[in-house]
């Protein structure tokens, strides 16, 4: 059987004047997945976002939404969509319960049907405290939580969010996480956009990695991360310490060798199996009689990948000074 | 699965039907903002009572207009104009507003009709404006304004302002959506229509202009508009003058809507 493509685009371009915005960039979702659409500012995302939901025409390429095509039959597509735009969009002048029932009557629910789509919204959203104050007296989080109902009032075949999290204090994103997560997890197919690695990583079954309008990886979050090298464990050598030493006593610990910070006294070390090398951590470091100040376990992030897949860091960062790299890979 | 289009309390999502629910939505929408937005308040309000009192006493004593007994009954219909002019700026600014946070192009992702974002705006711009008429009307009555040619003449003087104000909301709903930002396009939206205001005979008599200027202000819509209306309040012959007017405002319209709403259908947030 042919797998049903909720999403699929061939080839987009678009162009804004000298900007290539998107040089011809491949997308399919499969219906009940999420793709995660992972990029830096100004890779060309929202660009994407725009014209799967029909409110940009493609300069090349075709795109289609539930096998409807976003040019010929926008009108069409826009009736299986919901869209969560780059910025929250909701009134900020009406009501919470107000931004809900204007959405759903322009999307044709019935007022019976508006109001009651709106309370079970709010409920899920946890914003039935607030449904009756203005959205400009709600906190950042509340209005992105908001704006992402409104994008659910119709109960659209395939859901659209342009950066969801970004902006949101980490309280703010989480809440948001395990909102989106209660959503997929009930197959409703989605595209969405983010910064974060890690949120990609938490919500998506698949992850396109976008840079200067070029898809430049692709695949599950577990296959880029192991491309990427997964967790890292970094160690502060405490004060007066010589972390060369303490580099020494992790060779063989993590996926590749460890890199030391000299002037920093910071010893890297990247990994595969993130949490479950921490005991083995703590027996080398007894075993060599070394202290540590500090110790870590970091996530790749956005600029991780970056660097490893071109070879280069999303945005210009100072370099890191005297990394070198001690002992062999196992 | 295209359960969307088939779920239950769903409508036919097309024709003039689903265009005027569309519309009364919209107007909905605009109507709440109009009462909770102090600005908009203002501007429907402290703005027009100002307009009649400011001009009436500050100017009413050293113009004597030919036609009238008193200068308010001469100026009231050019305020009424100025005051729905300035008024519709806000419609500029609405627009502009809406672009710059993503509400039209969330507007735009929705099965609504293209045309009900503007035209639902326009909707309520009209509410607001019978208020704003009968509130500059009650004020002026207190101060010795009258109409002297009978109720339906001053009905079809307040319908003709009504339709003044169709025509200024789509220009500015126009000019919000080219030059995208809220503020620009308050201040744009005021600073064209302070000039034309100025070279109309909304104040003074046209006569009273230099020969080059009374040239232009002649055929000034608001000259035009302001004319009509004002002779529907104080009487005469008012056939030719309503022609007139009319077809300005129709001349407007033929313009502003289409150019709106294809310019609405192609813009995005940046
Ligand atoms: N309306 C526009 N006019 C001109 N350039 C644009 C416009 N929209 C996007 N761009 C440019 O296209 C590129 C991609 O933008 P965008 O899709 O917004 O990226 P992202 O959402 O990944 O940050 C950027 O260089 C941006 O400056
Ligand atoms: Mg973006």
């Amino acid at each position: 059987m042919v797998e049903r493509l909720a999403v699929e685009a061939r080839g987009l371009v678009k162009r804004f004047g000298d900007v290539m915005a998107l040089a011809g960039v491949d997308l399919v979702v499969p219906a009940g997945e999420v793709l995660g659409l992972l990029g830096p500012n100004g890779a060309g995302k929202t660009t994407a976002v725009r014209i799967l939901t029909t409110l940009l025409p493609p300069d090349g390429g075709w795109a289609r939404v539930m096998g409807l095509d976003v040019v010929r039959q926008s009108g069409e597509v826009r009736r299986v969509i919901g869209l969560s735009g780059q910025y929250a969009a909701v009134d900020a002048y009406l009501t919470g319960r107000e931004n809900l029932l204007m959405i759903g009557r322009l999307s044709g629910l019935s007022r019976s049907s508006a109001r009651r789509r709106a309370d079970d919204l709010l409920e899920l959203f946890d914003l039935t405290d607030a449904a009756g104050r203005t959205a400009r007296t709600y906190s950042g989080g509340m209005r992105r939580r908001l704006d992402v109902a409104a994008s659910l009032v119709a109960r659209p075949a395939v859901l659209f969010l342009d950066e969801p999290t970004t902006g949101l204090d980490p309280r703010g994103r989480l809440g948001l996480w395990r909102l989106l997560g209660e959503l997929t997890a009930r197959g409703t197919t989605v595209l969405l956009s983010t910064q974060y690695l890690e949120e990609a990583d938490r919500l998506a079954d698949t992850i396109v990695v976008l840079d200067a309008g070029t898809v430049i990886a692709s695949g599950t979050p577990e296959q880029l991360k192991a491309r990427v090298g997964g967790d890292r464990l970094e160690l502060q050598a405490s004060p007066g310490e010589d972390p060369t030493a303490l580099a020494a006593a992790m060779v063989g610990l993590g996926s590749a060798p460890p890199t030391v910070d000299v002037d920093a006294g910071r010893v890297a070390v990247p990994l595969t199996d993130g949490p479950g090398i921490l005991p083995d951590v703590a027996a080398r470091l007894s075993a060599a009689g070394l202290r540590v100040s500090d110790l870590a376990l970091r996530r790749p992030t956005l600029d991780d990948v970056f660097l490893t897949l071109t070879g280069q860091p999303t945005t210009t960062e100072p370099s890191t000074t005297d990394t070198v790299v001690v002992g062999r890979p196992r | 699965m295209t359960a969307t289009t088939a779920h239950a309390g769903f409508r036919r999502l097309s024709g003039l039907g689903w265009l005027l629910a569309n519309i009364a939505t919209v107007t909905g929408r605009n109507l709440h903002r109009l009462v909770r937005v102090p600005t908009l308040i203002a501007f429907a309000t402290v703005q027009p009572i100002l307009f009649v009192l400011l001009f009436n006493y500050a100017w009413g004593g050293a113009i004597h207009p030919p036609g009238v007994q008193r200068y308010i009954d001469y100026a009231l219909p050019g305020i009424y104009v100025l005051a729905i002019g300035f008024g519709a700026s806000q419609t500029g600014v609405a627009i502009a507003d809406d672009l710059t946070t993503g509400m039209i192009d969330r507007f735009r992702a929705l099965p609504m009709a293209r045309s009900a974002v503007l035209a639902g705006r326009t909707a309520a711009d009209l509410v607001r404006n019978l208020f704003v008429l009968l509130l500059m009307t009650t004020v002026a009555y207190a101060i010795g304004f009258r109409f002297h040619a009978g109720l339906a003449a001053a009905a079809a003087a307040i319908g003709l302002a009504l339709a003044v104000g169709v025509a200024f909301s789509w220009i500015f709903g126009l000019l919000g959506l080219l030059v995208r930002d809220p503020e620009s396009a308050g201040i744009g939206g005021l600073l064209a229509i302070i000039p034309l205001i100025f070279t109309s005979s909304t104040f003074v008599a046209v006569a009273t202009f230099p020969g080059w200027l009374q040239a232009f202000a002649k055929i000034n819509p608001i000259t035009v508009t302001v004319d009509a209306i004002r002779v529907l309040c104080v009487g005469g012959p008012a056939a030719e003058q309503i022609r007139q007017a009319l077809a300005w405002i129709g001349a407007l319209l033929a313009v502003t809507v289409p150019a709106a709403v294809i310019r609405y259908r192609r813009t995005t947030a940046t």
